[in-house]
């Protein structure tokens, strides 16, 4: 078996004994059926306000349910993602469990490689089963499905993988606390330059908008996040595609091919960043 | 014998602290050889250039002719750090197990038995690393370093959370592994394990390797000693060669001797002359 390969199953074996995945399962299944229930009394008093002919509040109900879904959703990833990477690699060292693997044949590579992927393969599942989930609960209390149904969950996926990325690339250079909380600012700051953007959109402020630009290359896991969001919506026209773009999704834009490719792309630069350093790195 | 971990003008700078100052070492296959030192002396940083975990600032290090650090050269090294910490949920089985696939080590279900017999930890395979005490760890930690039979072991404070039962379960394994032909370099504090077992010994001070020898070679005569019908009388000066002139000398003058003893330092009284002087 591959050094990459022993060392993911390492991963992957911690987080089922550490009872990691037992504590995300049960927390999901509160959110999810807080959710269910939340989507439930909405879709009950839409249909009980339901007047105008012009404007579908079923469309207008589930889209904005789901949009606020999908924002949790990357946010559970995201704590998942940081929380199975954070210390991999210095944390890992400053408690003496790294330097016995480190000094096997497996080598440095295929030990990052490994945790990873480790930790990858949890984040995507997760989020994949959780959006699915949501989506089939608001499809099934709403009767309300998105547009296109695959790809926002890809790129929730993707921008989790982003963020896990990110993360394991801290834990080079910083000691567990410190790389968590560099991790979730770093976030932060991408989810509040989006929230910048859809302003700057409103209220037609170039500025505003060019700085959600910038962010959204620089943090791309923010780029898919919008980008997923305006993919629910994406067929919806009419007064209640204008509404839609007025209210919750205002300033969520198209990604394209291009950001798939970015987030690609950035990947590949943060692993080989964090191959350097801990190369280079004394233990 | 061949040499098996070889280290030439070996330097480790960090930032303007040495800690290596340019040290030549060779360890001969078979060979145990006690590292000694005091805090801060260099001998963890040695241990870990040549073990791959940290880089050289210069010189060089090789192990069985492969450089420090590169995948050869970690395939034939055996390793337990002196801060070490091995994942609590697994139990003794499965971190050898683990260990046993990241060595590539074909040993599978016999190797694992072996080595936790050879440590006295048979009956705690099951056990999880977490319910261990600090011994029943470093005693795991040192058959994790045998997995995939290295041809060199690298043990930085391998007693230090042992009792006296434990140390002398450590020295048997290390007098079987000399007879297997394994090189040991057996860093410690304590000098009488060191003094029972080790072939050679280096004592590195400030990063520089201050004396170097057998434990014999080490010890310096401290005199002779020569009980007689009045009490013990002392020679602080004289060696091995006077002892005949100084019981004729005693025996004419009328004494009664009654025993000679030759004094010799210990290898701790060596060590701290080594230290002091440095």
């Amino acid at each position: 078996m591959s050094g990459a390969l022993i060392v993911a199953r390492y991963a992957l074996r911690e987080a089922v004994r550490r009872r990691v995945i037992l504590v995300v399962l049960v927390l999901t299944v509160g959110f999810l059926a807080l959710y269910g229930l939340g989507a439930a009394v909405t879709f009950n008093e839409v249909n009980d306000l339901a007047a105008d002919d012009q404007l579908d509040d079923r469309v207008l109900a589930g889209s904005t349910l789901f949009g606020l879904a999908m924002f949790t959703i990357l946010f559970l990833g995201a704590v998942l993602g940081v929380f199975l990477t954070l210390g991999a690699i210095r944390g890992d060292a400053e408690r003496g469990l790294l330097q016995p693997i480190v000094v096997r044949p497996v080598g440095r590579t295929s030990l990052l490689l490994g945790r990873y992927v480790g930790a990858a393969l949890v984040c995507a599942v997760y989020v994949a089963a959780v959006y699915a989930a949501a989506m089939v609960i608001t499809g099934v209390t709403g009767d309300w499905w998105p547009d296109d149904p695959l790809g926002p969950g890809a790129g929730l996926v993707l921008a989790v993988l982003v963020i896990a990325a990110l993360s394991l690339l801290g834990s080079v250079f910083l000691s567990s606390t410190a790389n968590g909380i560099a991790v979730f600012m770093i976030f932060g700051a991408g989810l509040a330059a989006g929230l910048l953007g859809q302003i700057g959109d409103a209220l037609a402020v170039p500025t505003l908008e060019d700085v959600a630009k910038v962010s959204s290359w620089v943090l791309p896991f923010e780029a898919l996040y919008q980008a997923g969001l305006h993919a629910l919506t994406k067929e919806t026209g009419g007064v209640t595609g204008v509404i839609v773009r007025l209210g919750p999704f205002g300033g969520a834009q198209e990604g394209g091919p291009g950001l798939w490719l970015w987030a690609l792309v950035y990947l590949s630069l943060v692993g080989a960043a964090a191959r350097a350093a801990f190369a280079r790195r004394d233990l | 014998m061949p040499t098996v971990l070889s280290c030439q003008s070996l330097e480790k700078r960090y930032g303007a602290t040495v800690a290596l100052g340019g040290v030549d070492l060779d360890v001969q296959r078979g060979e145990l050889l006690g590292l000694l030192g005091p805090n801060g002396a260099g001998k963890s940083t040695l241990t870990k250039i040549a073990c791959g975990l940290v880089r050289a600032s210069g010189g060089r290090a090789e192990v069985e002719g492969a450089p420090a650090g590169s995948a050869p050269a970690r395939a034939a090294i055996g390793y337990l750090a002196e801060l070490f910490r091995f994942p609590d949920w697994l139990t003794a089985d499965e971190l050898i197990l683990l260990h046993q696939e990241l060595a590539d080590s074909s040993g599978g279900a016999a190797e694992r038995a072996e080595l936790l017999e050879l440590v006295g930890l048979t009956d705690a395979s099951a056990v999880k690393v977490g319910a261990m005490s600090k011994g029943m760890q470093q005693r795991l930690g040192i058959a994790q370093a045998l997995v995939g039979s290295p041809r060199l072991l690298m043990l930085d404070e391998p007693t230090s959370a042992l009792d006296p039962v434990g140390r002398r379960v450590v020295r048997d394994l290390l007098r079987e592994l000399r007879r297997r032909e394994v090189a040991v370099v057996l860093s410690s504090h304590l000098l009488s394990e060191v003094e029972l077992v080790c072939d050679r010994v280096a004592i590195l001070v400030g990063g520089r390797i201050v004396a170097r020898g057998t434990p014999a070679e080490l010890a310096r005569p401290r005199g002779v000693e020569v009980e007689t019908g009045g009490g013990m009388r002392s020679f602080p000066e004289a060696r091995r060669q006077d002892v005949p002139r100084i019981v004729a000398e005693l025996v004419s003058s009328g004494e009664q001797v009654y025993g000679v003893s030759l004094l010799a330092s210990t290898l701790e009284d060596a060590y701290l002359e080594a230290v002091g002087a440095a």
